[in-house]
């Protein structure tokens, strides 16, 4: 079946497999943002505990997620794999151990003589939170502002001179912290953080049984809301008015083309449909809990999480589709990266593509089994008469 | 090629190697116990006594303190391909990339998802829905397993691909070569089944200390029968997945072979070092040599082990470094020289594709295809031959503690098997002993064999065509350092605690009643 599709179909269907999956990510960092608030929203021991438990039944997913997003990433497009891990080097190393340092501090938090503390697992669990989700939000804004880096596949057939048989370099010495220091990047990375926190939010008034901590998630949820809001208008218009990477469809050339985001938007309108739609039902799920009174609906989490996946999902396309290069080299106009230049073989995307048809099935037995032990909201006794819990 | 950095090549190696190495202190007892648990517990559900219950209980919150760890090492490794290995990731990510990404969609998440169940489901979901979901963590385990080890065993022979020069990569063209290369089938089962052996010596030796301090017997003894049982079935798999693995080196790997087994000058009917001590001899020019100081040998065995004919000639360190006409084995200069010309090739076949000269790009494309099979060796044109002899000790060494290891623990599971089946377990006290003292020992083992499997195939990343100094990423000596360092501290303090909770655990036993 897949060995019939064009090369550049199996591309684009891969782009989209990747974008859905950095959507979907984006969506579970929620359980990031919800560990930058155990304090906040927690006064008590009892309290913290919940919601360290809550948050505990689903970090596995995201932390899944993200290592399955790496792997297909590396598998559709290694060319990208190899020049942004080699190259941004510190950005993605930082974002690796915070969530090296999240996946014990659950499981350990509690344990009795746990060496660390019970503190500092929380702590580590904030530093996951804070720095992933950031970190996660600026590396993506680099797919529309760019890095410095040249691509030259030459490199390896150097056996002299200065150079070493590399492919990929880096221009810059900071080898991937001056994205963070970039301000269109860092407003994506704190949409992404604040969003983390609104959605966990959400997802805690849908899972908890707790009067008490439901008002302060209600007016925390305000709190975060705002920012959110204003660092995504800020970077949502920046994108639109800024030029972008074009490519040239005949000779592949790489080119500066002012409003190229806007014009992909105009060009694909299935994608700008995508795009509103996410960001309307982002701002609905947020703002049903906002208003009502008494009976509040808990389903926010579903609308935003809906919203976020929509969002998340276009905005990739709008960086891969109608030729435009995904990871651009500002140093280097012509070594960006397309989706074109930097795929697996033709006979590899069909091999994974098959592969792919099992994802409907994952995704079956995902929510068969997360209904099957999630049926009604938790509270403290309910945490504590577990066998297991955190 | 004084253009290359050798320190940032070195600490790359060293990051990669800390890393590894840590990972593997914590999956293989993730892929056993995932079983023993299972079984564990389909036995309680067959019985409905609900002391297996208390029993699949223990070991499984042993299990998630360990599983953890292994997850949190484990993401790591799968980004240090593309952080450390950036020349890699490009040059092999075709075929690479792929067995990642189905470890992902087909493993991972069945593993994570039924870990769930498996913990939050106790009182939520039936018994046989839970039974079936804690059969499914041990399936999704080693399926992990399963696509790793593939793209491992591509390393070390790099099965099912071709070369494109227009991409200057290589590219996947048969997905079955590479799923099943016989290096891959050895590798997954021997590896998994050092896993299992493991994770039984670990519930052998736990159960022991229990007994030793006259706590907990039912107990004790119910997990001892398992383990034993479970050990002595995989230590017997082990060593016959051992003898493949052996195998297919010496087919597809004869300088690891060579290596790992010090045979300097190659011989027909060449005889096993079963013991040996090893001393550096530094009086003769050429390639390096170690002299045996001390050795015992079995006649003949290693020209059997190696191609099940006694007759058979084995090359040794020499004959492949410097050549050998009678065997038809080239040397080193030769195939660095041919590797060049490929290399070469590769460039003059470039530029003139850039420049629509398509006879001299067809007669590049032809000196590059007769060469390529010793593309790598290009790297190392007028280099000290030395540089491409893997670390003779270290193969040498970790070869024969492994096997030894193997060898006991059989011994091992046969006696606690008979011991506990005769119910005069308890008494034997340094039998008991001896179970508890195997725990760091199996781990010695496992370890071991990754370093054989790993320090042999040096200089190599990919067998032939990769070697080290041309897959790394372009970064500073420096900053791979500092995260050498920061690894170092953050997995030594997660593995202190993750001991200090796991035998806190294991002293506060199972509960309830006994
Ligand atoms: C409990 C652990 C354990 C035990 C008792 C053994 N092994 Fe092993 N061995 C491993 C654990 C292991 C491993 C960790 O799983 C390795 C590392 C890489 C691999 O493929 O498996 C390995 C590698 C490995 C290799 C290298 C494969 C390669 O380079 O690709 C050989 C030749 C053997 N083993 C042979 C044996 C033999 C003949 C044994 C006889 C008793 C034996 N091993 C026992
Ligand atoms: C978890 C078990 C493993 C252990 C303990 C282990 C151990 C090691 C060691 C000791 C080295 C250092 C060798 C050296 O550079 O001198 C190394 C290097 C390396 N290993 Fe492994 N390894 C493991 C699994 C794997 C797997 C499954 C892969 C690939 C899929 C792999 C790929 C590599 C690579 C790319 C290097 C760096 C290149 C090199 O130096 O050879 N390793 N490993
Ligand atoms: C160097 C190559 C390796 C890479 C890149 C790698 C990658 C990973 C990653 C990303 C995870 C976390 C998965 C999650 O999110 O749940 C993981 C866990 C795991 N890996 Fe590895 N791994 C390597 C070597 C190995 C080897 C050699 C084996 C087994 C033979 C193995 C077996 C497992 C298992 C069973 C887990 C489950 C968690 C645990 O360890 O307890 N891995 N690995």
């Amino acid at each position: 079946m897949f060995e019939t599709f064009s090369y550049i179909a199996l591309q684009q269907y891969w782009w989209m497999i990747v974008s859905l999956l950095g959507a979907i990510l984006v969506f579970l960092m929620f359980v990031q943002g919800g560990q930058t608030l155990i304090y906040t929203l927690g006064k008590t021991e009892d309290e913290r505990s919940l919601l360290v438990n809550l948050l505990g039944r689903k970090w596995e997913f995201t932390f899944t997620t993200l290592v399955t997003f790496g792997g297909a990433f590396f598998a559709s497009f290694p060319l990208f794999y190899s020049t942004s891990f080699g190259g941004a080097y510190w950005v993605w190393m930082l974002i690796l151990i915070a969530f090296v340092v999240q996946a014990v501090s659950y499981e350990y938090r509690r344990k009795p003589n746990n060496f660390l503390g019970q503190r500092t697992y929380e702590v580590l669990l904030f530093i996951n939170g804070l720095l992933g989700t950031v970190l996660i939000g600026t590396a993506v804004a680099t797919f529309f502002t760019g890095s410095g880096f040249s691509v030259d596949k030459m490199n390896i057939t150097k056996l002299t001179g200065d150079k070493m048989p590399i492919i990929s370099e880096w221009t810059g010495p900071a080898h991937g912290l001056e994205a963070a220091l970039n301000l269109q990047n860092l407003a994506l990375g704190l949409t992404v953080f604040f969003l983390s926190r609104v959605l966990a939010l959400l997802y805690f008034m849908n899972r908890l049984n707790h009067a008490v901590m439901m008002e302060r998630i209600k007016k925390q949820l305000l709190y975060n809301a705002i920012p959110f809001v204003v660092f995504f208008l800020t970077f949502a218009i920046w994108l639109i008015l800024s030029s972008g990477f074009a490519v040239n469809p005949d000779t592949k050339e790489v080119f500066m083309e002012p409003y190229k985001y806007l014009h992909n938007l105009l060009a694909m309108p299935v994608v700008a449909i995508l795009f509103l739609l996410g960001v309307v039902f982002v701002l609905l799920g947020i703002i049903r809990p906002l208003t009502c009174f008494e009976k509040c609906s808990t389903k926010g989490i579903w609308i935003t999480g809906l919203g976020t996946i929509l969002t998340v999902f276009s905005l990739f396309l709008i960086a891969g589709f109608n030729n435009t290069a995904y990871y651009p080299s500002i140093t280097h106009l012509q070594s960006s990266l397309t989706i074109e230049n930097s795929s697996s073989s033709k006979y590899t995307l069909v091999a994974m593509s098959y592969v792919s048809l099992f994802v409907p099935f994952v995704l079956a037995y995902i929510w068969y089994a997360w209904r099957s032990i999630d049926n009604r909201k938790i509270d403290i006794e309910e945490v504590n008469s577990e066998s297991h819990s955190y | 090629m004084e253009h290359i950095d050798f320190s940032l090549v070195d600490w790359s190696r060293a990051q990669f190697a800390l890393t590894a190495i840590y990972h593997w202190l914590f999956v293989p007892l993730t892929l056993g116990l995932s079983f023993i648990v299972a079984f564990m517990e389909t036995i309680y559900v067959r019985t409905g006594n609900p002391e297996w219950k208390r029993i699949t209980k223990f070991w499984m919150t042993l299990f998630g303190i360990n599983f953890a760890i292994g997850v949190a090492t484990g993401i790591i490794l799968e980004f240090e391909f593309g952080t450390n290995w950036s020349n890699y990731s490009w040059f092999v990510g075709d075929i690479f990339g792929a067995p990642l990404a189905i470890e992902g969609i087909l493993a991972f998440f069945l593993e994570s998802t039924f870990i769930a169940v498996m913990f939050f489901g106790w009182n939520k979901v039936s018994k046989k829905f839970h039974l079936l979901s804690t059969w499914l963590v041990a399936f999704g385990s080693n399926l992990s397993a399963l696509w790793i080890l593939v793209a491992n065993s591509w390393m070390q022979y790099p099965a099912g691909m071709k070369f494109n020069l227009d991409t200057a990569r290589n590219e996947m063209v048969n997905f079955w070569e590479v799923l099943f290369s016989p290096v891959a089938i050895n590798k997954f089962l021997h590896t998994i089944s050092s896993g299992y052996v493991l994770a039984s010596i670990f519930v052998m030796g736990v159960s022991a200390w229990f007994l030793l301090k006259n706590r907990e017997h039912l107990f004790a003894k119910r997990s001892m029968i398992v383990a034993s049982v479970f050990g002595l079935v995989a230590t017997a798999f082990i060593i016959l997945t051992g003898d493949g693995s052996a195998r297919v080196v010496a087919k597809y790997q004869p300088m690891k072979f060579a290596a790992m087994e010090n045979l300097f000058t190659g011989q027909q009917n060449a005889p096993l070092a079963v013991i040996g001590l090893l001393q550096t001899n530094k009086s003769e020019p050429g390639p390096n040599k170690q002299d045996f100081k001390i050795k015992i040998e079995i006649p003949n065995m290693l020209s059997y082990m190696a191609f099940l004919d006694p007759n058979a000639y084995v090359p040794g360190i020499q004959d492949l470094v410097n050549g050998n006409s009678e065997h038809n084995l080239p040397s080193y200069q030769e195939r660095s020289q041919k590797g060049k010309l490929a290399i070469t090739a590769l460039a003059e076949y470039r530029i003139a594709k850039n420049a629509g000269n398509d006879s001299l790009a067809n007669a590049s494309l032809t000196t590059f295809q007769e060469n390529y099979a010793h593309f790598g060796y290009g790297y190392y044109a007028n280099r000290d031959v030395n540089e491409l002899i893997p670390n003779v000790k270290a193969t040498f060494y970790s070869f024969r503690i492994m096997v030894f290891l193997g060898l006991h623990f059989l011994a091992l599971f046969i006696v606690v098997l008979i011991l506990t089946l005769k119910n005069t377990i308890d008494k034997k006290k340094v039998i008991l002993y001896t179970a508890l003292w195997s725990i760091p020992l199996a781990y010695i083992a496992s370890e071991l064999g990754w370093v054989l499997a790993e320090l042999g195939r040096q200089p190599w990343v990919i067998q032939d065509i990769l070697p080290t100094i041309a897959a790394v990423s372009q970064v500073s000596a420096s900053s791979v350092q500092v995260t050498f360092v920061l690894f170092a501290v953050i997995f030594t303090a997660l593995l202190i605690a993750e001991i200090k909770i796991m035998t806190t655990q294991i002293k506060k036993g199972p509960g309830g009643h006994e």
